[in-house]
């Protein structure tokens, strides 16, 4: 992984870099618990967590205006969380409640939000590429100025229809950014071993499509790259590929033993490049935050967290006719 | 205050697992992430991460304890400074598991309502009497609906290989481009998979595209978002959204293009919910249909065909003319024998009945015009009054349109059957390219005829 990028002095202020690690604090937290909930048998089927990427989705986050869609596979969780989605209904998805975000219907991997201009959500690794530049022709077509956020990983990126979609993406310009998020492993396949490229954002380059390697442990260098890509989907210049290096410390899924690494090449990436804890470091260095501020913000990640989990238990199941609904519209 | 750290589920199926090794002991400080024991699941060893942070007050259950039910206390973690040793034995594993499991809803769905006696069918015309016609081929008709409908809403537009510049690869969007322009009638790459997907996310972002396949053939490569992405969202997002959208294209055999550009597809999209399928047989149903088609804000497959293309009907000179999907046409009345079709289909059962009337037979023929919903209703009427049903489609047999009118029938109105209804269709063979083996591969009139000799025992 590359040196990061920010510097000792980084050039947001302490209120913006409270509110990152706050932000990825909630991711973090909120998947510890949904693990042991699903442990408990709370939370069934697939379940992906985002524990170690969480500087990606933050640090773009604080790269988008209003309006600005996102898409992503079922990796979701944590992109739902710093869109902005409440958390309980989140969790209660999760669980397969009535107060989940699609009233338990949809579950781990399956989620939306119209309001946040969340689109899901897609359990089909890569078919969230091509409806990601879908929603981008729809801003073009509508002249309006926003950018989509389409996020895939190492692994979707050997999809044909990524390259169907950088394709069609740059040949009409259109507003969207390619987010791969390489986490290394393709569910237990190393990038080694299934790419034949070592940054695939190359492979934009035989479209016309620009991008960039992306530090995904450090948020600041991930807003800077996020606001590079946008500034040039808003110009008019079409797609922008930011491929964001990072790392997953959990398993593909639950049921994931991960023997395809070793725990000494986790545990190193968690003592040495952990995102939050970069963070951590450059807001007590600083001197932007002291010890009991930050165990503040802490205590009250705990508290939101907590009332998720509560409320994703106390929600009750969907009624029974609602197998019924949301067939057709 | 003490935390109990329980057995934890380590797949969707696991009940129960073997401890096999603590990693940590009793008094160990442990934060969230570090590895707290190895648990054997029957699928493999996992690591077992703490979630909170604190001190291993107590471990409830040795290492090498097998047969460890899920969400069976382990052990307890305490805050700093308290007492561990006041710690309580372990609470009854069962307990934990009653609170984990959610209430139950293990009641099954009251089982659809069967049918009544006699079903409410749709009579009304589809143009009031007196109203003006003039022919047209399918294909005008076609054109026309979709300039109406772009004409009315600007976010609908169209995209597909050829649509644009070339005017159609079957002269559909004739006009089009240079009524509308290029924003909104668009020519796309040869690449099915990746525009369907697209289309998609178009509509997502509220617009309405129309998706044109050169032929139905090419959307198996764009099966995954017609039926992934388009046709489930409404449902997985619990009613937030939905693909308001069209795909539409010819379907179904040509002549002499061989096994790969020959498929009648009307059973395969017919299956999915959340789809909604037309496949129209005149000029003015096309009109009717593909008009409703896409204002209708849920997915439509629209299912055309080469040969029809060219044919002209009669269709009603209105300013805003609509066919409603589920609604069949009793296209010709009769009382012997019922014989249901649609699209290209129909011709060989019109064929047959104008034959058949020779005989003394008096076929009804119905044309379903829509597949998704499906008017069984109508069907049910007419069997109930014919007492004899034989279906008569393009498409391969296993599985095919016909055999789920038949489980309908046989559901519905058993008692009514005279005979046991019979099902025409294309043979059970890829399409073979000779013209004599073409023919032979197809569903014929005769074929139907014979059927209708076989269920009126004539």
């Amino acid at each position: 992984m590359a040196a990061r990028k920010s510097t000792k002095k980084p050039n947001v202020s302490a209120e913006e870099l409270k509110e990152y690690y706050r932000e990825m604090l909630l991711i973090r937290r909120f998947e510890e618990k949904a693990g042991q909930l699903y442990g408990m048998g709370l939370i069934g089927g697939f379940c992906h967590l985002y524990i170690g990427q969480e500087a990606v989705v933050v640090g773009l986050e604080a790269a988008t205006e209003e309006g600005d869609k996102r898409v992503t596979s079922y990796r979701d969780h944590g992109h739902m969380l710093a869109c902005g989605m409440n958390p309980d209904g989140v969790m209660a998805e999760l669980t397969g409640r009535e107060g989940g975000y699609s009233k338990g219907k949809g579950g781990s991997m399956h989620m939306f939000s119209k309001e946040k201009h969340f689109y899901g959500g897609h359990g089909i690794v890569a078919a969230q590429v091509p409806i990601g530049a879908g929603l981008a022709f729809a801003d073009k077509y509508k002249d309006n100025g926003r950018v989509t956020f389409t996020y895939f990983g190492d692994g979707a990126a050997n999809q044909g229809q990524v390259y169907e979609t950088f394709n069609m993406a740059a040949l009409w310009a259109l507003p969207v950014v390619f987010v791969i998020e390489n986490n290394q492993y393709a569910m237990g396949t190393s990038q080694q071993r299934s790419t034949s490229t070592k940054d695939i954002y190359h492979r934009g380059e035989a479209f016309g499509i620009a991008g960039e390697i992306v530090d995904g442990m450090d948020v600041l260098a991930v807003k800077a790259a996020g606001e590079k890509a946008t500034a040039h989907c808003r110009a008019g210049k079409g797609p922008y590929i930011l491929e964001v290096k990072t790392y997953r410390y959990r398993g593909h899924s639950m049921s994931d033993p991960a023997k395809y690494r070793t725990r000494e090449e986790v545990q190193k990436v968690r003592e040495e490049r952990d995102p939050i804890e970069h963070v951590r470091e450059l807001l007590l260095s600083g001197k932007h935050a002291s010890e009991d501020d930050l165990k503040a913000i802490d205590k009250d990640i705990k508290q939101i967290v907590n009332k998720a989990a509560d409320f994703s238990k106390e929600s009750p199941e969907p009624a029974l006719d609602e197998l019924w609904t949301d067939i057709y519209a | 205050m003490a935390t109990e750290i329980l057995m934890p589920a380590l797949s969707p199926t696991m009940e129960e697992g073997t401890l096999a090794k603590w990693l940590v002991k009793e008094g160990d400080t442990v934060s969230s992430g570090d590895i707290m024991a190895e648990i054997e699941t029957d699928k493999a060893t996992m690591e077992f991460e703490a979630v909170d942070e604190g001190i291993v007050g107590k471990i409830l259950v040795a290492e090498g304890t097998e047969a460890v039910k899920v969400n069976t206390p382990i052990a307890i973690l305490v805050e700093e400074g308290e007492d561990a040793s006041a710690l309580p034995e372990a609470a009854p594993a069962a307990d934990a598991g009653n609170e984990a499991a959610p209430a139950g809803s293990s009641e099954a769905p009251a089982p659809a309502a069967s049918a009544p006696a006699a079903p409410q069918v749709d009579l009304t015309p589809d143009w009031a009497e007196g109203t003006e016609l003039k022919p047209q081929t399918v294909r005008e008709a076609l054109r026309d609906a979709m300039a109406e409908e772009m004409r009315a809403d600007p976010d609908v537009f169209l995209m597909g290989e050829e649509v644009a510049e070339y005017q159609g690869a079957y002269k559909v969007s004739q006009g089009l481009l240079d009524e509308f322009g290029s924003k909104r009638v668009i020519d796309t790459p040869i690449t099915e998979h990746g525009f369907a997907g697209i289309g998609v996310g178009a509509a997502f972002g509220g617009l309405k595209p129309i998706v044109e396949f050169m032929t139905f053939n090419f959307s198996m490569q764009a099966m995954d978002h017609i039926v992934n992405s388009a046709a489930k969202t409404l449902y997985m997002s619990g009613g937030q959204m939905g693909a308001h959208m069209v795909f539409r294209g010819p379907n179904g055999a040509a002549a002499r293009v061989g096994a790969q550009h020959s498929q009648d597809y009307a059973a395969w999209f017919m299956q999915v919910p959340g789809l909604k399928v037309a496949m129209p047989y005149t000029a003015a149903d096309a009109k009717g249909l593909l008009k409703s088609a896409i204002r209708d804000p849920n997915p439509v497959i629209f299912l055309e065909n080469e040969i029809l293309y060219g044919r002209s009907f009669d269709v009603p000179v209105l300013d805003d003319f609509t066919i409603p999907f589920g609604k069949a046409r009793i296209y010709r009345e009769g009382s012997d024998v019922t014989i249901v079709s649609f699209g290209i289909s129909m011709q060989f059962a019109l064929e047959a009945a104008d034959k058949l009337a020779e005989d003394g037979i008096n076929a009804e023929v119905i044309d379903l015009r829509t597949l998704r919903p499906m008017d069984t209703g109508a069907i049910i009427n007419s069997v109930m009054k014919t007492n004899r049903l034989v279906t008569v489609e393009e498409g391969w047999p296993q599985g095919s349109v016909g055999s789920y009118i038949s489980s309908v029938v046989m559901q519905q109105a058993f008692d009514y059957l005279d005979a046991p209804v019979i099902n025409c269709t294309g043979k059970d063979v890829p399409m073979p390219y000779a013209a004599n083996l073409e023919k032979l591969a197809l569903v014929t009139t005769d074929e139907v005829i014979a059927a209708v000799k076989e269920v009126t025992y004539r």
